[in-house]
Order: structure tokens, then C-alpha cells, then sequence
């Protein structure tokens, strides 16, 4: 049982790790104001090329640089889209990973000939899993937190160093003003465009790391539609927490352990279909919750500031 | 002529489809002064204001700040030369605390990092220096209006601004508020920075300003010294004929109550009583104007009667029907047209154009429907009619109101209300933040109604002057409920009005029951 158990919840940190990364790249445009919805399509690109790339040059490396820079080159090209070519996000976003999808297939047909999977033509090439020091020696925790792959680290350490230049650095400060009253940013000279940019070419940072975690990670090649709703899923990770790294995390890590439950419980009696579902209801009774919790903030902010009000009022009156 | 700190010279401004915004206006600004920018709704006020700012570049004519040539391109190389804005629209991020807000753009650093604890003392710095209450840690959201609007000024100041603009600064502020306003203005002024103040309100201008620029259709009259002009004389001028500052009201007979409000009473979400048993009538072929400071629960009385938000107890009939818990269309229908405070927001749909806001309350009605379809000519023609009569400036009935002045956005309302055959209107703030010339029409429409049309009128408004004028009953509205009433508005003065409004005085029920 109890080697089941540390099984999970290993299990449940290697499936949040490219969920992560998928956040990461809504919450950082959602923190300067877009609706970034792309992703799905950029992850699946981004694993792809990672498999590609490294098949190429012979060297995992190159293929998580290779399928990083795409990443980043596709999060370019929308970010031109929309920010120079003014086209609706939801639209753009929809277009392109639909382009996505049928694309990724169409490439690795020409390249390999196969439709399925890159299985049998390209070498396969896996990102080193770290054994960290002194901790791999704890009992129990030591067999859940060490041993991940190089890149589940690298998510973690992104999750902070994400909320550490939101909080900390004159980007962060930007990007959030522009995210609330992009106009406000405007009129005090800030570029509108240019701190947009940064920040998309960030998201496709991040969803260029999740791509290459799925292709050379969480499997070691690329399969047709492998990402599998997973940018989705980290859309509303980032809507759970409004764009909070650190929140939007948490709910990821959440959408890990639904996933992780989903593969356990087949071992079990339970109609696959079902437990297939468990994520995404999970999702959708995440948002409502969350929703529900937040109006309610909400509504108590706005009665605590009238409160304040009236007892300004008040005082003035008496006075 | 030496303690010139700013030259704008022979400004013209002609937009691309041809409007000429700005012609050869010519002003200039002495180093601590407050300088006041008038003209009604359209007459280039803003225009120019942007070119100064940089938001929009001038054809001919040229700026010059301590006598020296500058070519302004931006609003960023326009702060970089000491000018500063505060918008009427604040430009602020909620979210942020004071101290964000105010650095946001020339943030202090310290080794690579936003440094918030210097961006706190520099704020705190400057709002000391001048005397503002605010706190720099506060987040903006918690704010009252008239303390973000401080914080705008402290962007401003923190930049280094020696020149502010405010555009129409008091709109949004109470009585109160723009009273510390003033004081703060002196402040600055008397530290040797020059304002530009945009206002419609012409005793504000004549209470802190020392010289005034009158602009009317993109030209500039002239520069005049306060203690040489009056409100009449600025007003003459800004509107190019005589403003009939007291209106021409023909007696009439008042007919049967046709709006009658009893005992209500409101408490709002947080458990204030703002109506606190309030009652009037208001008889046909008449107009009764309510007076009272903002905030005395006049907001909550209009909506009451409008059905946009349900008082908590107490009856309103509108033609001898209650509203009770009636739909916004069933008060309506009954009777009841309404110009809402704010005209933006429930007034219009901004996006929309002149013809679907007018018609928007009688697309319907079986005479501009032919079959199941919209009989299309007939509300072509219609709104041709009502844009003819009513002088609404815009380029053809399916402009967007949005892309209107206000002034004509609140003729499109007007235009909309006073058309709709209802007898019972409720108008809140009409002339609010629109140009003399305007106001004046949409004053005469409101008499007109009664005396022509036999319409009952309730009147709520802040503009003393319009109360006083358009009024033949008056009351004084104070803490939810009516204070003072008066049978003919004619024998009021504002002396009289004031005192109530400020609750020196309060009239016993008895006297009301009277008067009432």
C-alpha cells in the first residue's frame, strides 16, 4: 500500500509538470492582459520539434533548445497576429491550434511516414532524470521527490522565478498595469505592445518546455495529438487563479492528481470512458468553486469599502 | 510676460475628415496661475489639451514652454518637459497600491529590481509636501473618487510636472471634496506651479482661477483677467449670445397627481437607510425640482422610481398604478420617461447608433412595424424627425453615439424621452457636464413639455441654478427624505436653499404636510 501510495504521488508530480508549464504560459499573458488560448497547438508543435530537432543533431540538448526556440518562434508569430495585425485572440488562438493538430500530423508524415507516432523512424531521446542529493535519501518522500525528470525541476523553479518578476521586477510591475488598465500604462509612456510581446515570446517559452516535457519526457517521442487537452487544462488552471503563478499551480498540481487518479483507477473495475472524465468534470467543477469563492471576496471587499466610506461620512457629518 | 511658463501660439488643428478643431488658437500660462480653459462641448478644449499632452499633433502653430521652442510627440516626451495631466477618466490601475500607481513609468530601482519601499517614501514625500491624505500603501481600488483623483495628481507631481492640466477636475467630486480640491490647487499654485483648469462650472472658475481663455468653435476669444469678467460676461462669450440665465416659464394650471411617491423607504446592501421615508407628488403641468448636496440618496430615489433598483417599503404609483415589483418596461409603459443620471451607462448604448437609441424603447409599437418585419421608413423618418428637432449634431442617424459630444449624446436621450407620448418624466441631472448652449435647450424642452404637453416633471439635479429656474415647486431633499419644500419656486434664493440643503434648518412635518 504504502509503495502504491508513493507511486501516485510521484505519478502525480511527472503528469502535473507539463500542466505546469502550460499555465505558466496563460498566466504570463493573462498578467499583461491577453487571453492567450494557444497553448494546445504550441505545446504539441513544441514536442514535435523537440523530437525532430533532436533526432537531427543526435543530442537530447539540442532538441530541448530546438524545441524550446520553436516555442517561442510560434508564440512570436501570434503575438505579431495580434498585436500588429490586431486579429481577435480567441480567434487566432482557435485557428492556430487547429492548425496545430492537423500540422504536427502532416510534418511527421512527411518526415517519417507514419501518422501515429514518430515511434519507430526518429531515435528516441529522454531528458535526464536527477537523483537530488540528501533527499532521495528520505524515506518515502525521497522515492516521491527525487528522480523526476531534469525538466519537472525546471517547472517548479519556473513557478517561482514567474512570481518573483510579477512581484519583484519593473516587467512585472508593467505587465500588470497593462493587464488591469492597459490605457493607465500608456499615458504614463509604456509601451503597450512591447511588454506584450515579451510576454507572449515568455508563454512560448513555457509552452515550448511543456512540449519537450511530453515529447522527450512523459513519453520519449511524439504521438499524434499527445498533448491532449492539456494547454486547455492550464487555461483554466491560469483562469482558477486569475493568472497567479503560484495559485494557477496549485490548481494544476490539482489537475495532475485528477489525471494520475484517472490512470490508477483503471487498474480498477471502472469503465475507462469514466475515468477518462474525471479531469475534465474536475476542471469544470474547479472553475464554478472558484468562481463562486471569488464573487463572494468580492462582494465583501466592495461591502468593506462602502463600510469605510459611510464611516467617513459619518465622522465628516459629525464633525 | 517674463513668468511665462508656457506659449501655445497660433494652434490649428484640423482632423482628418476635415473638422477644424482648433484654429489659430493662441494662449499662455504664467508660472503659478490658475489658469481656466472654458468653452462649451466641441469648442476645442480637449483638442487642445492633447496636442499640449502630445496625444494628437498640431498642423500649424507652435508651443513654447519658458519661452523656448518645444516639439511635443508624445505624452511621454511631453511629461519629460514638465507638463502633467490629470484625465477626467482617471488612468489608474485598481489593483496596484498608491505608490505603483504613482511611479508607474519611472519606477525607482535598486539592483535590477522594482524598489517599493523607495516608491512608497517618494510618494509619501509628495503628498506630505502638498498636504494630500492619502495613504501610499493603500491599494487604489479602496479609494474614494476624490483620493484617486489625488493620486493622479501625484503622478503628475512625482514626474515632475510644473504644468497640470485638469480636465472638468470637479465633475466627479462632492461638495466637499472639491473644497479640499481648491485648497490643494492653492498649494500647488502658491509652489509655483501653473494649472489648466477645464471646467463647465463657471463659479469655480470665477472662485479660483486669475485669468480665463474662452474658446467657441475651435478659435480663441481671447484671454481675460477674472477680476474683469463675471459669470454672465464668460458665459456671453463662451456661447456667442446671451445665455437666458433666468428661464420663460407661462403660468399653467396644475392638473391631478400623476406621480405620487409615499412613505418609501430604502435601505441599501450594507444596511444604510438612504430613503428614509420619503413622500411627494407631482401633479400634471408641472415641475417639481428636488435640491439637496449629492449623496443624499437622490441617486436611490431615481432608481426607485425607475425600477432599476426596488425600494424596500412604501408605495410609487406612477398615473394612479403601482410600480410594486413591476418590470423596468411595465413602469415605463405606464407612463413614465425617464433621462438618467448617467447618461453612458444606462442611458445610451454608446456603440449603437442615433437611430437604434431611439428607437429602442418603441421598436414594439404596432405603427413602426409592418407585419412581423420593422417598418424601416417609417422609423427612418421618424428619427430624421427627431434629430431635425432636437439639433442633434451628428453625420447621419446611424452614427454611433458613442462618437458623439455630450452634449448631443444627452440630445439623443432627450430626443428619445421627450417623443415617446409618456407624461411622467423623471429627469436626473439633465445638463450634467454639457455645454451651456445645450443645456439651455434641453431646459426649454423640459418646460415645454409641462406647459404643451401637460407632462408632469421631477426634477433632481446638483446645478442649483437649474433647479431654481425650472422648478414651480421645490424641494429639498436631505439624508433620504424631504426637508423642505417650498410651494413657488420663484420666492427661493439659494441663500434659502442652502441653508436647508446643509441642514440648518429643516421644516417640521407639519409645515411639509403645508407645503406639500
Amino acid at each position: 500500500m504504502l509503495t502504491w501510495i508513493t507511486d501516485f504521488l510521484y505519478s502525480v508530480i511527472k503528469l502535473s509538470a507539463p500542466i505546469v508549464f502550460a499555465t505558466l504560459a496563460c498566466d504570463i499573458s493573462r498578467q499583461a492582459g491577453v487571453y492567450n488560448m494557444s497553448a494546445e497547438g504550441n505545446m504539441l508543435i513544441s514536442a514535435l520539434a523537440s523530437v525532430v530537432i533532436a533526432g537531427m543533431f543526435n543530442s537530447v540538448w539540442a532538441g530541448l533548445i530546438g524545441g524550446v526556440a520553436v516555442g517561442v518562434l510560434m508564440a512570436a508569430i501570434i503575438a505579431y497576429a495580434h498585436l500588429i495585425g490586431k486579429t481577435n485572440m480567441y480567434l487566432t488562438g482557435l485557428a492556430f491550434n487547429t492548425a496545430a493538430t492537423g500540422g504536427t500530423v502532416f510534418v511527421m508524415f512527411m518526415l517519417c511516414g507514419e501518422k501515429t507516432s514518430t515511434n519507430a523512424a526518429i531515435r528516441s531521446y529522454t531528458i535526464p532524470q536527477i537523483q537530488i542529493p540528501i533527499i532521495d535519501k528520505i524515506p518515502v518522500l525521497g522515492k516521491i521527490l527525487s528522480g523526476h525528470y531534469l525538466l519537472t525541476y525546471v517547472a517548479l523553479i519556473s513557478v517561482i522565478l514567474v512570481w518573483f518578476m510579477l512581484k519583484r521586477t519593473r516587467l512585472g510591475l508593467r505587465m500588470r498595469s497593462i493587464a488591469e488598465n492597459p490605457q493607465a500604462a500608456e499615458s504614463v509612456g509604456i509601451s503597450v505592445v512591447k511588454v506584450r510581446y515579451i510576454s507572449f515570446l515568455l508563454s512560448g517559452l513555457f509552452a515550448g518546455l511543456g512540449g519537450a516535457y511530453m515529447s522527450m519526457a512523459y513519453v520519449s517521442f511524439f504521438s499524434r495529438g499527445m498533448v491532449a487537452g492539456r494547454g486547455w487544462i492550464g487555461v483554466s488552471a491560469m483562469n482558477i487563479a486569475n493568472g497567479a503563478p503560484i495559485g494557477s499551480s496549485i490548481a494544476a498540481l490539482f489537475f495532475g492528481f485528477t489525471d494520475t487518479l484517472s490512470v490508477s483507477l483503471q487498474a480498477f473495475n471502472i469503465p475507462i470512458q469514466f475515468v477518462n472524465m474525471i479531469p475534465y468534470v474536475a476542471t469544470i467543477l474547479a472553475l464554478v468553486i472558484m468562481n463562486i469563492v471569488r464573487i463572494r471576496r468580492e462582494k465583501a471587499r466592495e461591502k468593506a469599502r462602502l463600510a469605510k466610506m459611510q464611516e467617513k461620512e459619518g465622522s465628516a457629518v459629525a464633525h | 510676460m517674463e513668468n511665462e511658463v508656457l506659449r501655445m501660439q497660433g494652434i490649428t488643428k484640423i482632423y482628418s475628415n476635415g473638422f477644424v478643431a482648433n484654429k489659430d488658437v493662441t494662449f499662455g500660462v504664467e508660472k503659478g496661475e490658475i489658469h481656466a480653459l472654458v468653452g462649451e462641448n466641441g469648442a476645442g478644449k480637449t483638442t487642445l489639451m492633447k496636442i499640449l499632452f502630445g496625444m494628437e499633433r498640431h498642423e500649424e502653430g507652435s508651443i513654447l514652454i519658458n519661452g523656448e521652442e518645444v516639439h511635443i510627440t508624445s505624452p511621454l516626451d511631453s511629461i519629460a518637459k514638465g507638463i502633467g495631466m490629470v484625465h477626467q477618466h482617471f488612468m489608474l490601475v485598481p489593483s496596484l497600491t498608491v505608490a505603483e500607481n504613482v511611479v508607474l513609468g519611472v519606477e525607482p530601482m535598486s539592483n535590477g529590481l522594482f524598489d517599493f519601499d523607495a516608491a512608497v517614501k517618494e510618494t509619501q514625500r509628495i503628498a506630505d509636501k502638498y498636504n494630500f491624505d492619502v495613504d501610499a500603501k493603500t491599494r487604489v481600488r479602496d479609494l474614494s473618487v476624490g483620493q484617486m483623483q489625488k493620486v493622479e495628481i501625484l503622478k503628475a507631481l512625482v514626474k515632475g510636472a510644473k504644468i497640470l492640466i485638469m480636465d472638468e477636475p470637479t465633475a466627479v467630486l462632492t461638495p466637499q471634496e472639491t473644497r479640499e480640491l481648491f485648497e490643494q490647487l492653492q498649494i500647488l499654485k502658491e509652489d509655483g506651479h501653473s494649472i489648466i483648469f477645464i471646467s463647465h462650472k463657471l463659479e469655480e472658475v470665477m472662485e479660483i482661477c486669475s485669468r480665463v481663455t474662452v474658446l467657441r468653435h475651435g478659435r480663441c476669444l481671447g484671454t481675460y483677467d477674472i477680476r474683469d469678467m463675471t459669470e454672465a460676461k464668460i458665459s456671453r462669450l463662451m456661447v456667442g449670445r446671451d445665455v437666458v440665465l433666468k428661464m420663460d416659464k407661462p403660468q399653467h394650471d396644475r392638473g391631478e397627481v400623476v406621480l405620487d411617491l409615499d412613505n418609501i423607504i430604502k435601505i441599501n446592501t450594507i444596511g444604510k437607510r438612504v430613503l428614509n421615508g420619503l413622500s411627494l407628488k407631482v401633479r400634471k403641468g408641472e415641475i417639481v425640482g428636488i435640491a439637496g448636496v449629492e449623496g443624499n440618496g437622490q441617486s436611490e430615489l431615481a432608481s426607485a422610481i425607475c425600477g432599476l433598483d426596488r425600494h424596500t417599503a412604501g408605495t410609487i404609483k406612477i398615473n394612479g398604478v403601482d410600480i410594486g415589483d413591476k418590470a423596468i418596461k411595465e413602469i415605463r409603459d405606464l407612463g413614465l420617461a425617464v433621462i438618467s443620471e448617467d447618461r453612458m451607462v444606462d442611458g445610451v448604448a454608446a456603440d449603437r447608433s442615433v437611430r437604434e437609441n431611439i428607437m429602442s424603447d418603441r421598436f414594439d409599437k404596432p405603427e413602426f412595424k409592418k407585419g412581423i418585419f420593422m417598418d424601416n421608413k417609417r422609423i427612418n423618418q421618424m428619427v430624421d424627425e427627431c434629430i431635425q428637432e432636437f439639433e442633434i449634431a451628428c453625420d447621419d442617424r446611424d452614427q454611433p453615439v458613442r462618437m458623439l459630444s455630450g452634449g448631443n449624446i444627452q440630445k439623443v436621450v432627450v430626443a428619445r424621452e421627450f417623443t415617446s407620448g409618456r407624461n411622467v418624466v423623471l429627469a436626473c441631472q439633465p445638463t450634467r457636464g454639457i455645454d451651456v448652449g445645450t443645456a439651455e435647450m434641453i431646459r426649454k424642452y423640459i418646460i415645454k413639455m409641462t406647459r404643451e404637453k401637460d407632462a408632469a416633471v421631477l426634477l433632481i439635479s446638483a446645478d442649483l441654478n437649474e433647479v431654481l429656474e425650472c422648478s414651480d415647486r421645490l424641494l429639498v431633499m436631505r439624508y433620504g427624505k424631504i426637508v423642505g419644500a417650498f410651494n413657488d419656486a420663484k420666492e427661493v434664493t439659494e441663500d434659502i436653499l442652502g441653508e436647508y440643503m446643509l441642514g440648518i434648518k429643516t421644516m417640521s412635518d407639519e409645515e411639509l404636510e403645508a407645503a406639500l
